[in-house]
């Protein structure tokens, strides 16, 4: 059996007296779709974040490809965060940087790479992307916003992550162009073959990617499968959240 | 996590294992010198490769010199892979240049200042022009915003510019009596303390004082402010900006820096006076006696109206250059800075044009 990407045994958070996650635990296998679903304040961005290791988890291990992501070795920290990619929901570009800037920028970070190397790499996650050449002039602030998703993705799949986490990736964009974005990283998943786990909403973007399902209601993942499984089980939170999905399908 | 792997057999290299940029990195013998030391080669077979990662792509499409090689076995995916960096338009991109010649940068320069003191004029007559409006429906005068905003920049400015004025007070006191003494004309210090610091420092050490301290916090926060969209938000809200941001932080500043002033310079002349005791041995009393002597009023009227002037302008510089940040953290620091600056830059402009226009005022006869 292959090693899981994300394996995370007997997670607590706790915030002050709340707990978020009691003995949660959670697994991604290489090369699965996993959208993570609940209700507000389920605690889906905090697992997100502990999964980044932007947050620590209250007790429990969170292992990435099979390390400790709290590693005490800083080398092997940066190691595993290189091998792994996100997109913010407000894409979280530097500002003050171009685009081309902004997605060369972790390529520059490896001090590895001339020049010219990254000029092509970057082209390459534009026309990725399907932004234009053009584009890599123009500053953050000057993007609309499915561009600005555009871009945080080239610069999230700038290091070829084994692993793409994304927090509302269609958050903020018309159903046309959410469609298309959901499509966009479809096809990338396909031609690079990232495991990818995301937070979402919007069930046409669980559809749309073909995506299994985790459900986080009562404090753990309550359900993990693919979204016809999900959608049988028969609970009080899966019934609000799939009710449209059911009207839809009777339909 | 495999290797690159290299062997170069008759004439036809044959790679395999992993090629992706975190095993290029990792290997020891670097492929990129291994790639370049080829020598002819007549064929290439990528059949052995397992992963192919678009860096490791570039470079190798680099090393076959940008055309694909005449005899190359490889497997349709990675074939895939490759064709996207032989599709990429051969066109660098537009990276803007940054550089700019010096009439550029002059002629810039010239424009952003004279942009700026359009929006300044243009800030102004809005403000008199709300001024008006306020006039006529009092109930909508910010009262609690100027007051808030005279306790931000007023009240709790206290400690520190009574601090600074103290310690400036004894310093100034503290050489000129060192000078004074050798001449005999200890008497002049309260003179010479008195004029400088009542008409002329007091006013000037706390406009600096006070441009750091609240001009640049008022640019940082309407700046937040416009990144976050909440001056818009104000807006769609039937709320003025002018009226209720701008307004309040002007008038605050306008009506808390001559009070600064005086706390300022009553702070700096007991300093004055503490030193003068300990070096030429005068009294308290003796001190402030002669004071209203040797000081005529008018220099106390003309550091009032200093104070005034300088704090309308400090809180309008900072809110013209906070209302026209962009939404971008480098804009933010840039007009920040800017306003501090220019603000301060302008303060001692204006205290230069207002010892020309007050010279035949305020001196003892």
């Amino acid at each position: 059996m292959q090693m899981p990407v994300i394996d995370m045994q007997g997670i607590w958070s706790q915030y002050r007296e709340v707990v978020i996650h009691k003995d949660l635990s959670f697994q991604v296998q290489p090369g699965e779709v996993v959208s993570l679903v609940g209700g507000s304040g389920s605690g889906k961005t905090t697992l997100l974040r502990e999964i980044l290791g932007l947050l620590r988890p209250t007790r429990g291990s969170v292992r990435l490809f099979g390390t400790d992501l709290h590693d005490p070795d800083p080398i092997r920290q940066r190691d595993i965060r290189r091998r792994l990619g996100m997109l913010f929901q407000q894409g979280a570009l530097f500002s003050a940087l171009s685009v081309y800037d902004n997605i060369a920028f972790p390529l520059r970070e490896l001090r590895f790479l001339d020049e010219d190397w990254i000029r092509e790499l970057v082209l390459l996650k534009l026309a990725m992307v399907e932004l234009e050449p053009k584009h890599a002039a123009l500053m953050p602030a000057e993007l609309s916003g499915g561009m600005i998703k555009r871009v945080a993705l080239a610069r999230a799949l700038a290091l070829e992550p084994e692993l793409l986490l994304l927090d509302e990736p269609t958050a903020g964009l018309d159903p046309v162009r959410s469609q298309n974005f959901v499509q966009l990283i479809k096809e990338l998943q396909r031609a690079i073959g990232f495991t990818v786990v995301l937070v979402t909403h919007d069930i046409d973007t669980i559809y749309g990617l073909g995506s299994d399902v985790a459900v986080l209601a009562e404090q753990r993942i309550l359900i993990q499968g693919s979204l016809d499984q999900v959608v049988a089980l028969d609970h009080p939170v899966i019934h609000q959240f799939f009710e449209n999905h059911r009207n839809r399908s009777a339909a | 996590m495999g290797t690159p792997l290299l062997v170069q057999n008759a004439g036809e290299v044959s790679l395999s294992g992993t090629w992706t940029l975190v095993s290029l990195m990792a290997s020891d013998q670097d492929p990129r010198r291994a790639l370049a030391a080829l020598g002819q080669v007549q064929g290439w077979n990528l059949l052995g490769v397992e992963r192919l990662d678009s860096a490791a792509a570039v470079l190798l499409w680099r090393t076959w010199g940008r055309r694909w090689p005449e005899r190359l076995e490889i497997s349709p995916t990675l074939r895939a892979t490759l064709e996207r960096v032989a599709d990429l338009p051969p066109e660098p991109p537009a990276v803007r240049d940054y550089r700019d010649s010096l009439v550029g940068r002059v002629g810039r320069l010239t424009l952003s200042i004279l942009r700026n003191m359009l929006g300044l004029v243009e800030l102004y007559g809005r403000l008199v022009l709300d001024l008006f409006f306020l006039c006529r429906h009092p109930r909508d005068i910010p009262w609690k915003e100027f007051s808030a905003n005279l306790y931000k920049a007023g009240a709790q400015a206290l400690p520190v510019s009574a601090l600074v004025g103290f310690l400036i007070g004894i310093t100034i006191s503290y050489l000129s009596a060192l000078q004074l003494k050798t001449y005999g004309a200890d008497l002049f210090i309260v003179n010479i303390l008195g004029i400088s610091i009542i008409r002329e420092l007091g006013p000037v050490l706390v406009a600096v004082l006070v441009a750091g301290r609240s001009g640049s916090a008022m640019t940082a926060q309407i700046g937040v402010m416009r990144v976050t969209e909440e001056i818009d938000a104000l807006s769609t809200l039937g709320v003025s900006r002018t009226i209720r941001v701008v307004l309040p932080k002007v008038a605050a500043l306008t009506v808390a820096m001559p009070l600064l002033v005086v706390w300022s310079s009553a702070s700096a002349l007991l300093g004055g006076a503490l030193a003068a005791f300990w070096q030429l041995d005068f009294s308290f009393n003796y001190f402030f006696s002669m004071l209203p002597k040797a000081v005529p009023i008018a220099n106390l009227w003309i550091g009032l109206a200093k104070g005034a002037v300088f704090g309308f302008l400090i809180a309008l510089l900072a809110c013209q250059f906070g209302l026209h940040v962009r939404p971008n953290t480098e804009s933010l620091s840039m007009r920040t800075t800017a306003s501090v600056v220019t603000a301060i830059t302008l303060v001692i402009i204006v205290d230069a044009v207002f010892a020309i226009f007050t010279r035949n005022l305020g001196m003892p006869s």
